[in-house]
């Protein structure tokens, strides 16, 4: 589903390579989970793969579906499937949540050529969904994210990340910034997203994320690169030994 | 001082054409207008508060041309019951205005009333721009009520049910109209003004405002979309103890626009707020100059102006808040913000505080900024195309002075307007 190969990232304004040859692939209906110590490329990966601009990609590929995602605008990327839970979700002063979902929800359909969905049907649907998510009317009637705690913020990350059903979900340190039962709510959310045509990527500092959302590979990222891929057992590894064990076993 | 030469000949040029009306209970107000004005001679580039706007379009002696533009939408405020009185290139049209008579309200034509006689009217007429004439002189004003040939002479002494929709049409190119309408709120008594409309080629108003202790008044006015009219707008006006005056305007498009917003506190615990929001494109210049003076104690003054511009627009903002002497408690702020949307367009912002109290709570800021990059890609990476987004945020950024407007269907109707607009824009 997600193809990265060999790929190479600098940052545009200055002189300073990133990534530097990162190698992945995400099957459907998998759980990829990066884990890695601060500074090691996990965010990067996460912008470039969205399309955030700064970030130059000097070698290699990301693929998705078949599509060259490093062609794309933002906003295709995201119609082609994509879909990126920021670690800092942006705070929109003056657009109301619902409206900004609906707006994003309508955008994607008209991209891919089908009818926009009506106001009552998304209303339908959100209220469903939000509820879940224990995300009040009143949180949906707030400008986008302004005021949201911490948790809220992530919990409406999850909302829209269920509204848009992306075919492949990035969730960039969904978990910083959570208390336990915040985390459990959230990754609630995302198991109830998981299905088998649907991939997801979890970048995570700590293993105790991947307690509610079990990955089926881990991957240790440092100094721009994937320097190790397994198990579960891996997340639990880094959990006892810290990441320089493992760090310093492939150096 | 005596004016400068080149001042008195362009004054003398613009006043040769134009004629006083000499029958009525305005007289003797239209003439002390015309003394004011010819002792302060029309505003020219070098005036302290004409730095940042040319006047010229304002005060050449003809009219200059204006294409009229044959909007393709329904007429704004066209879903409020409201009552309508239409003025086409300044001149009343009674075959498209509604019946005057109102429960609550009595509303005449300024140029209806005749007879030097006694009229209620005639110690405020002009009384109120002649008030705003110091420390800044307003000559675009006294101009105005010299020669103004209409207007609507307005005294609310209840609640009317329907608001008052002024409604300015321009049909002729080279139209040049000059509208006064003098407004009375009566204690207690609650009315709505709305304005909209291009007016004519080139629109000189005058609106003052006098509300008595207790009274309430709320203004809604939309300009536009003309885009070559040449407008220049005076509102004056005057509040009682425990009073309030609201007023928002809405501008898209237009070459030269002015408008002048001068009010004064003089009774404890008023609240004066205005507001504007708009939105232009390359040779779009539109000036919102404030002045408010606190004269009164406990008395709330708020001024809260957007601009949106684009491909090489100018907006300006001269905004003053006055606080004299014994106007304690006074709590007054005033934001001006423009939104950039590319390097050519400017803002040009002139804030201004006095203070002259010592138990007061003043504050004012001013910005000027392009899109929020880090909320532009948040959007774009939910799956919103670029310019949708742009739109989005935009009208984000005006919607908090939209939100101004008291009455919830107006803000609505405002906004959906705003959002076309930016649409079409695209």
């Amino acid at each position: 589903m997600l193809e990265i190969k060999n790929l190479h990232v600098e940052l545009e304004e200055e002189d300073k390579k990133i990534l530097k040859g990162v190698d992945l692939t995400v099957e459907p209906g998998k759980v990829h989970a990066i884990m890695g110590p601060n500074g090691s490329g996990k965010s990067t990966l996460s912008y470039v793969l969205s399309g955030r601009a700064g970030y130059e990609v000097t070698q290699g590929s990301a693929v998705m579906d078949g599509v060259d995602l490093l062609e794309l605008e933002p906003e295709e990327r995201a119609a082609a499937g994509l879909f990126l839970a920021f670690q800092y979700p942006v705070e929109i002063p003056g657009v109301g949540n619902m409206t900004f979902l609906r707006t994003a929800v309508n955008a994607q359909r008209k991209a891919r050529g089908q009818d926009e969905m009506s106001a009552a049907e998304f209303l339908k649907v959100i209220r469903e969904r939000a509820k879940s998510l224990k995300i009040d009317a009143e949180m949906l009637k707030r400008p986008v994210n302004v005021g949201f705690s911490g948790g809220e913020k992530k919990r409406n990350e999850i909302l829209q990340m269920a509204m848009l059903e992306p075919r492949m979900c990035i969730l960039d340190e969904t978990d910083s910034g959570l208390d336990v039962d915040a985390m459990k709510l959230v990754a609630d959310g995302v198991n109830a997203l998981r299905d088998d045509g649907r991939g997801f990527l979890v970048i995570t500092h700590y293993q105790r994320l991947l307690d509610h959302i079990k990955p089926d590979v881990v991957h240790i990222m440092a100094d721009g690169r994937i320097v190790k891929s397994g198990g579960p057992e891996l997340a639990l590894e880094v959990e006892h030994n810290g990441y320089s064990d493992i760090l310093s076993e492939v150096a | 001082m005596a004016l400068a030469k080149v001042k008195q000949s362009a004054t003398q040029a613009r006043l040769a054409g134009l004629t006083l009306p000499t029958s009525g209970w305005s007289e003797p107000a239209r003439r002390e207008a015309l003394s004011r004005l010819t002792e302060m001679g029309l505003p020219d580039r070098r005036d302290e508060y004409w730095k940042f706007t040319r006047p010229d379009a304002l005060t050449d002696a003809a009219a200059p041309h204006a294409a009229v533009l044959n909007a393709d939408e329904a007429p704004i405020f066209d879903e409020i019951d409201r009552l309508r009185i239409v003025f086409v290139d300044g001149v009343f049209d009674p075959a498209v205005s509604d019946d005057l008579s109102q429960e609550g309200v009595t509303i005449e034509r300024l140029a209806g009333i005749s007879g030097s006689e006694i009229h209620w009217a005639k110690g405020l007429y002009g009384s109120l721009e002649a008030r705003g004439q110091a420390p800044v002189q307003r000559p675009l004003a006294a101009l105005n009520t010299a020669f103004a040939t209409d207007g609507v002479v307005i005294r609310v002494t209840g609640t009317p049910s329907k608001p008052i929709n002024l409604i300015y049409h321009h049909e002729n190119e080279s139209s040049d109209a000059i509208l006064h309408h003098v407004i009375r709120v009566e204690t207690g008594a609650v009315a709505t003004i709305l304005e909209n409309g291009p007016a004519a080629a080139r629109f000189n108003s005058c609106m003052e405002i006098d509300i008595a202790d207790g009274g309430a008044l709320h203004h809604v006015r939309a300009q536009g979309r003309d885009h070559e009219r040449k407008t220049a707008t005076h509102l004056f006006s005057r509040l009682g103890t425990e009073s309030v005056f609201k007023s928002f305007t809405l501008t898209v498009n237009g070459v030269l626009t002015r408008n002048e917003c001068v009010i004064e506190l003089t009774g404890d615990d008023a609240v004066a707020h205005v507001a504007g929001a708009c939105v232009g494109d390359g040779d779009f210049h539109h000036d919102d100059t404030v002045f408010i003076t606190h004269d009164a104690v406990n008395c709330e003054s708020r001024q809260v102006f957007k601009k949106v511009l684009r491909n090489g627009a100018t907006g300006v903002f001269q905004g003053k808040i006055l606080v004299q002497p014994g106007a304690q408690k006074t709590d007054g702020y005033q934001i001006s913000q423009s939104l950039l949307l590319d390097d050519d367009s400017q803002f040009l912002a002139k804030p201004e505080l006095e203070i002259y109290a010592d138990d007061v709570a003043c504050s004012h800021g001013s910005t000027s900024g392009a899109i929020d990059e880090e909320a532009l890609f948040y959007l774009r990476s939910r799956g919103v195309p670029e310019d949708e987004a742009t739109g989005l945020l935009t009208l984000a950024f005006l919607a908090e002075a939209v939100d101004e407007i008291e009455d919830e269907t107006l803000a609505d109707d405002m906004l959906a307007r705003l959002q076309g607009w930016l649409a079409r824009r695209r």
